[in-house]
């Protein structure tokens, strides 16, 4: 495989990770305002047993795909950050009134609500937000004034697919986090905040399939090139159909056990749908990170630099996955953890 | 202008809280270390009370740390580009350093109480060596740019020949990294210094209480005298590091223009460009030479050796002088405790305890003017002889609307961290804790 391909696949596979976990964590956070002011209610404790302690790795995520952005393809850092600079500035702002919020709430009685809905809805716009970037990195919405670009504010506000790129990535949030939270609780023994979050998965489940398919209609004619790609890649899309079919229908199967629906597998095919689903969109983005500016091969960076760093993440893996699994036991496992009142 | 200005008030804002987030783990150790030697349950409340503190704390150093980390991409592109190249590393490993912290923190913090002793050592000194390296690697990047090495240029500018190993120990690594660590320790030490100081000067405390905070500003005391002493031995290799590799800087540290063997060293005082001298200052004969070379006659250059656009703001002096005098106080104030406590064998009286009051406040002054003189010292560059600030810098407009926000959120968040921790330690005050451990 060519440098520049396995770091593009690098990066993507960050993405990935983070789309994932930070869906889960921001649509927790979200149902978490839900259900925080209702007291015969368990829906909002479950989220914020799974949020106290993961939301710090989840973030580290982040900021570990920025910096591999930088590191493997430091040209293309030069062109998004001039670009992407007021919504990526509006999203750090977003993300820290989140995430300190979300832990001050945790630790004073006044301005409990305050800080509860305001954390909650800044972190339901996060996901939707760094999601409008990519219909940015498709084309039509960047030109060049004396030589530097810029972003077309007004274009972009004004077209129906930033719009649709939002509402699928509000709906994802909300889909992948209530399906996880199901499971979660259902791991915890709550009985009434496993239905509470089932029935949530069962009706956004299909709603933000049905938004990612109509998505692809309203993408510009500058972005053409990549509605062809996808009929080259339908087999990874058909597959991303397909496991959140099997998925979706293990969430009625009863268990052995009286309990209706399979959470644990279903979380289980659904990740592997968002899988297929990415590792297909991302292969129809090739070669360009930012269409028609930028391939990631004028992106990328020197092959020393890349070993090296390549070098770093393997070691750093090695060192980091005892400590996950540790956390995972923990945090994700642990009976005394998930029971507690 | 706007992007360095929105960058250095990041860079003010997380300082505080990346200071106090490496110093406290240490701390917590101490505690905990100190219970198992002791069976003294006020070392586990202690140990208890700064993880709630720093767990708050935490919030606003992770959220304002990956603000600086995102930021720097965004408002310094030319920068990056150089970076990413030649001096990525640090900043890959150092996210790593970062999710050892993470895990372990939440390790800590939540699964404490399910855990045996060894593994709660194991877990909290992970959180400090993770977070210690990753502040070091930070720094890494931050000596980098002062000591570019590690790369060439060619002549259309390009980055050729690249080593990152060479670029990741550059010459002034080692001494930056230990005073950026140390500094942190002493700035934190006499942070809880300040609040047990605070807390003793009240005169309607339970005796109870009273013992509580005269072990942490004991244990304070100790750390502080010994991290503040390392601090200024390791500023003293800071100096000759920058005599060998960036002679500029220490110029203008010292208002000095003519280059000069047995330089006398100023203290105080303002650089006047026009007369090219500090006026008002103290000046103390010959030790600028021994500081930089640690012989009378050595010579120091001054600015005159550059052109004067290639000198960094005059008033860096002042900074260099708060930075130093800050220091110079703390190892002044921590010693002359010991001695009360240890060779006197007498209580620390009011006045005394108001001073530590004020200790944690000016370690935190320090660390600032600190910062400022090492960034502003370093102008206009932003990689010493390579790159200049004004060519590392965005071309993306709004940065003016950016720069308004994001001072409206560090404002509202110093309020709201205060507002917190004090609700928070008013809600649950060491007394109640103190008077259950017995049960």
């Amino acid at each position: 495989m060519e440098e520049s391909l396995l770091a593009v696949a690098i990066l993507w596979s960050i993405l990935f990770l983070y789309s994932i976990t930070g869906s889960m964590d921001f649509g927790a956070g979200f149902w978490g305002m839900v259900y925080g002011k209702k007291k015969d209610s368990t829906a909002s404790k479950i989220a914020n047993r799974f949020l106290s302690p993961t939301w710090e790795v989840t973030n580290v995520f982040l900021v570990l795909f920025v910096v591999t952005l930088v590191a493997f393809f430091p040209f293309a850092a030069g062109m998004l950050a001039t670009v992407l600079l007021l919504p990526v500035g509006l999203g750090l702002i977003l993300l820290t009134i989140r995430t300190t919020f979300m832990v001050f709430e945790g630790k004073t009685e006044r301005f409990k609500d305050l800080l509860r809905i305001t954390s909650g809805v800044t972190g339901v716009l996060l996901p939707s937000l760094l999601v409008s970037i990519l219909p940015i990195t498709l084309g039509g919405f960047i030109a060049f004034e004396e030589g530097y670009p810029q972003l077309l504010y007004g274009k972009l506000l004004s077209s129906v697919t930033v719009y649709m790129h939002i509402a699928f990535g509000l709906s994802t949030a909300l889909f992948l986090s209530a399906l996880f939270l199901a499971d979660y609780a259902s791991e915890a023994g709550d009985e009434s905040a496993y239905q509470t979050y089932r029935r949530h998965a069962i009706w956004l489940g299909p709603l933000s399939l049905i938004i990612a398919v109509l998505t692809i209609f309203t993408m510009p004619p500058e972005a053409s090139w990549i509605v062809d790609n996808f009929r080259e890649n339908l087999y990874g899309f058909g597959m991303s159909v397909t496991l959140f079919l099997i998925g979706y229908v293990l969430l009625f199967v009863k268990r052995p056990n009286g309990q209706i629906g399979y959470s644990r597998l279903s979380v289980v095919f659904v990740v592997l749908q968002y899988g297929f689903a990415i590792y297909a969109y991302g292969s129809a983005h090739l070669p360009y990170m930012v269409y028609p500016h930028l391939t990631i091969e004028e992106g990328f960076t020197n092959p020393t630099m890349f070993n090296q760093l390549l070098i770093a993440y393997i070691i750093g893996l090695c060192i980091l996955v005892p400590a996950f699994i540790l956390h995972w036991k923990l945090f994700l496992k642990d009976k005394r953890y998930l029971k507690q009142d | 202008m706007l992007a360095r200005a929105l960058f250095g008030t990041s860079m003010g804002f997380h300082i505080i809280y990346a200071t106090i987030g490496v110093g406290v783990p240490l701390m917590i150790i101490v505690a905990e270390i100190m219970y198992v030697i002791t069976k003294d349950e006020d070392y586990k409340i202690m140990s208890k009370r700064w993880t709630k503190g720093f767990a708050i704390l935490l919030a606003v150093s992770i959220a304002s740390g990956t603000i600086v980390g995102v930021l720097i991409s965004l408002l310094f592109p030319g920068f990056m580009q150089i970076v990413g190249q030649v001096i990525a590393l640090p900043f890959q490993i150092e996210i790593f350093a970062f999710l050892i912290e993470a895990v372990f923190m939440s390790i800590y913090l939540y699964a404490a109480d399910r855990l045996p002793t060894w593994l709660r050592l194991i877990s909290i000194t992970s959180v400090a060596i993770g977070a210690a390296a990753s502040a070091i690697l930070i720094t890494d990047a931050h000596a980098w740019m002062n000591t570019p090495t590690g790369f060439e240029m060619n002549a259309n500018g390009e980055v050729i020949n690249v080593d990152p190993w060479r670029a990741f120990f550059n010459p002034s690594f080692v001494v930056t990294a230990i005073h950026v660590t140390v500094s942190a320790y002493m700035t934190v030490a006499f942070l809880v210094g300040s609040i047990a100081a605070a807390r003793l000067l009240k005169s309607n405390i339970s005796d109870q209480e009273r013992h509580y905070h005269k072990k942490s500003i004991t244990l304070a005391i100790y750390i502080g005298a010994i991290m503040s002493l390392s601090t200024a031995i390791n500023g003293h290799e800071t100096a000759q590091m920058l005599h060998e590799y960036n002679p500029r800087k220490l110029a203008a540290a010292e208002g000095l223009f003519e280059t000069t063997t047995h330089a006398p060293l100023s203290v105080g005082g303002w650089t006047s460009r026009e007369d090219q001298e500090v006026k008002y200052a103290i000046e103390i004969p010959y030790a600028l030479s021994f500081l930089a070379g640690d012989r009378f006659d050595t010579e120091v250059k001054g600015l005159n050796e550059y052109p004067e656009e290639l000198w960094p703001p005059l008033f860096v002096h002042t900074l260099f002088n708060v930075m130093v005098g800050i220091g110079t106080m703390l190892i002044g104030l921590s010693f002359l405790a010991i001695f009360w406590r240890w060779i006197l064998k007498k209580e620390l009286p009011g006045w005394m305890l108001a001073l530590f009051v004020g200790g944690g406040p000016l370690a935190i002054i320090g660390i600032e003017a600190g910062w400022c003189f090492s960034c502003i010292g370093r102008q206009p560059y932003t990689i010493v002889n390579v790159l200049k600030t004004s060519d590392a810098a965005t071309q993306a407009n709004n940065v003016g609307i950016l720069f308004a926000l994001f001072v409206i959120l560090y404002a509202i968040l110093l309020v709201v961290t205060v507002a917190v921790m004090v609700s928070y330690f008013k809600r649950h005050p060491v007394e109640t804790e103190l008077v259950e451990k017995g049960v």
